[in-house]
């Protein structure tokens, strides 16, 4: 049998070199692996950043002092005494706006001291620290703070505290809370879903049990990928145009006799974001009822049901936990959405709770952006508690979608 | 029966068909027909946001271009935007979504696909288990989230690497670097989606050859699985260019042209995003301004994504 020779320049050529070649893989392999941990360690940075930033010590200092006002330190004093002191120290409409917020008898002592602090010795903020400057350079920091004001004291706070949570926002760093930006943030993911749901399913039922290969159909496809990937401050500005100044009666409520509400509330931003989330959803939908066997409506034809008889009682029970999963996926990418809020208007500062759809808000993303840009040390310890607020929020909706899955699947006959 | 017999003759005289197909015919059902109606209307909602999106930033864009302190000319050419001179040369803005854009397609990229390579070649099933859906949770992750952490945690690294003289408070270089962390993931799950893909008989051949598995990864499956990293390359620009927390929180609000990425300068979305926060009379020339710009982000944007939807359907390997 005869060999075949192979030219000499190619067996010249030919160095298995094995162990470099190995040597070259090991070391790529050990590249990849360490631009995937980059990305991970990333996520641990950007998490870590944020709790640093939820602690840490706080040197405040009051404007007023105590025994302008009192013998004792208000500490000592009794709750009766605290609400005396705030009747004479406050003007009466102030004092009124408080009780109706809640009657001042009624509140804790915390909330009274509180009241006390913020209104009457004035406490300000006079240098705030992350959580690692407060266990490794806490002299550092103390020494700078009493450079700044001398009558400084120091605490140990955590900007997240139920205080945090029930308080509306304030001016004053030390008594500002998320309270009005949560309510808000709720409102709008509620009237969000309601909106977008049932249209988002119809849309995907209409695609995917009705439309033929016809171009309008084709269309209609090809549209809401497309959508999918326009830029969300786009959205904001047709939500700006649309919603917030061409349906303007109706958004406001005017229509319904609301008079002291222009466009910019929630249900404009609800709209809004129905529209970013819409694209999502029909996919969603159109992958569940994909999921949806064939032989379920042939059955369902040959018992005689029309096509909208099997689509409500034979399709649809067997998609709906995917399209209520993948439905509030999409929505709870909604609800860290920034950029369409400041377009449409959610209010920066508001003290009061969101009353309904007709309402001006915040919300909370609006609230940390506010937070974040402020020069202020103690309004990035607040931002940090904030996003950690808003993380819960997200983890609890995406853990509902997963439980209300499971439960509702436990439940299909399939 | 033979008094009902002449009446049959007569129906079938008059509608020229049997009894039974008139029984058997389609009964209609106008519900059925609403509620298709109302379905195709749900769908035809996607239609309406595409032509409003069209419709209302045209219309704006029109009346700015058509006022007599701008033109055409200025925007796409001058190099000022002051619009409390009169001032609309689009242009700073442009170069500082670019140069953001750049820095963070520079992060994501490189990342991105080695650490798709990394999970589709090399990770075993449960590392990959474990990996991925870490890496997933960035995806998911507020934008407004990243700008802090661009502004409180890697603005104050950058200082002290490189002098505060020199990396201003707000700059183009923290904002570009977080967003590429921010696009990492994306990069990722598309390229892997598009290595997993290879068929695994292009592996087995490229072993057969004696190419090692760095060799059969890196000459073999990359280049068949090249359309769709290219996709996931353009996505990614696309999502930079759109994306406006970021921007509008670390690299400031000074509109200027400048190539340095340690200076601040603001991109199109972050000056929309400032703008629009503020108080703005509607009408006003400030007020259609951002309309122009959010048309110009619109059509870059949908220009991005249709070009990579076109690769990946003309340059898709079929190996089947």
């Amino acid at each position: 049998m005869a060999t075949i020779p192979l030219p000499p320049k190619a067996i010249d050529s030919y160095r298995p070199n094995l162990a470099g070649r190995h040597a070259a893989g090991r070391t790529w392999e050990t590249i990849f692996l360490a631009a995937t941990m980059v990305g991970i360690l990333g996520l641990v940075l950007l998490m870590f950043n944020i709790v640093n930033n939820a602690f840490g010590i706080v040197a405040y200092a009051d404007e007023n002092d105590y025994s302008l006002f009192s013998p004792v330190p208000v500490e000592q004093l009794a709750d009766s005494d605290l609400i005396v002191l705030l009747t004479n120290e406050l003007s009466t409409g102030a004092i009124n706006k408080l009780n109706t917020e809640k009657a001042l008898d009624t509140r804790s002592r915390s909330e009274l001291l509180s009241l006390v602090y913020e209104r009457i010795l004035e406490r300000k903020v006079v240098a705030s620290s992350t959580l690692d400057q407060a266990l490794f350079a806490r002299a550092d920091f103390e020494a700078e703070a009493l450079a700044k004001n001398e009558a400084a004291q120091f605490v140990f706070r955590s900007w997240l505290s139920p205080e945090f949570l029930t308080e509306p926002m304030s001016s004053q760093a030390l008594f500002s809370g998320v309270r009005t930006a949560i309510l808000g943030s709720l409102l709008l993911i509620t009237l969000t879903i309601a909106i977008a749901l049932p249209i988002g399913t119809a849309a995907a039922i209409y695609l995917q049990e009705y439309a033929d290969k016809s171009l309008i159909n084709q269309i209609i496809e090809t549209n809401i990928y497309n959508l999918a990937g326009v830029p969300s401050i786009v959205y904001g500005m047709l939500g700006l145009a649309v919603f917030v100044r061409a349906l303007e009666p109706l958004t406001s409520g005017a229509i319904f006799g609301n008079v002291d509400s222009n466009g910019r509330t929630v249900l404009s931003a609800a709209m809004t974001m129905a529209l970013l989330v819409l694209p999502l959803i029909i996919v969603n939908a159109q992958e569940a009822l994909k999921a949806v066997p064939d032989s379920l409506r042939q059955a369902a034809y040959g018992v005689g049901a029309t096509r909208w008889q099997t689509i409500w009682h034979h399709v649809l029970p067997q998609a709906i936990p995917g399209i209520l999963t993948g439905s509030i996926l999409a929505v709870s990418r909604a609800i860290g959405e920034t950029a369409p809020l400041i377009v449409v208007g959610a209010s920066t500062f508001i003290t009061a709770d969101p009353t309904g759809p007709f309402s001006g808000f915040t919300a909370l993303p609006i609230q940390i952006y506010n937070w974040t840009v402020q020069p202020q040390a103690e309004f990035h310890n607040l931002a940090g508690a904030a996003i950690l607020v808003l993380l819960v929020l997200l983890l609890t909706l995406n853990a509902s979608a997963i439980i209300l899955r499971n439960r509702l699947s436990a439940r299909r006959v399939l | 029966m033979t008094q009902t017999e002449p009446s049959r003759v007569a129906q079938q005289a008059q509608t020229g068909r049997p009894e039974w197909a008139t029984l058997l015919r389609r009964k209609p059902r106008p519900a059925e027909t609403v509620i298709q109606g109302l379905l195709f209307a749900s769908g035809a909602i996607s239609i309406l946001t595409t032509i409003g999106i069209v419709l209302v930033l045209g219309n704006e864009s029109l009346s700015f271009f058509t006022d007599s302190e701008v033109s055409l000319v200025e925007f796409f050419t001058g190099t000022r935007w002051q619009p409390q001179t009169g001032d609309f040369g689009v242009w700073p803005l442009v170069n500082a979504t670019l140069m953001t854009s750049l820095i963070a397609m520079l992060v994501a990229m490189p990342l991105g696909i080695f650490a798709a390579i990394y999970l589709s070649e090399y990770a075993s099933p449960r590392t990959k288990a474990l990996l991925k859906p870490t890496l997933e949770i960035l995806a998911g992750i507020p934008t407004v989230v990243f700008g802090f952490f661009a502004l409180t945690f890697i603005t104050p690294i950058l200082r002290s690497l490189f002098g505060v003289d020199t990396v201003q408070i707000y700059n183009d270089a923290s904002a570009g670097l977080v967003m590429g962390l921010m696009i990492v993931p994306l990069i990722a799950s598309m390229s892997e989606d598009a290595l997993s893909a290879v068929p695994r008989a292009l592996r087995e051949g490229a072993y057969g050859l004696g190419a090692t598995k760095f060799e059969a990864a890196v000459q073999v499956v990359l280049p068949a699985a090249l359309s769709g990293l290219v996709a996931a390359f353009i996505i990614g620009v696309s999502r930079a260019v759109g994306e406006t927390m970021i921007v509008a929180i670390a690299a400031g609000a000074t509109s200027q042209l400048t190539f340095n990425p340690f200076q601040a300068a603001e991109t199109i979305t972050g000056h929309i995003a400032r703008i629009s926060g503020g108080d703005l009379s509607y009408g006003s020339l400030d007020y259609r301004s951002l309309f122009a710009l959010a048309l110009t982000l619109f059509v870059i944007t949908l220009g991005l994504n249709l070009i990579s939807r076109w690769l990946v359907s003309r340059f898709r390997e079929q190996y089947d």
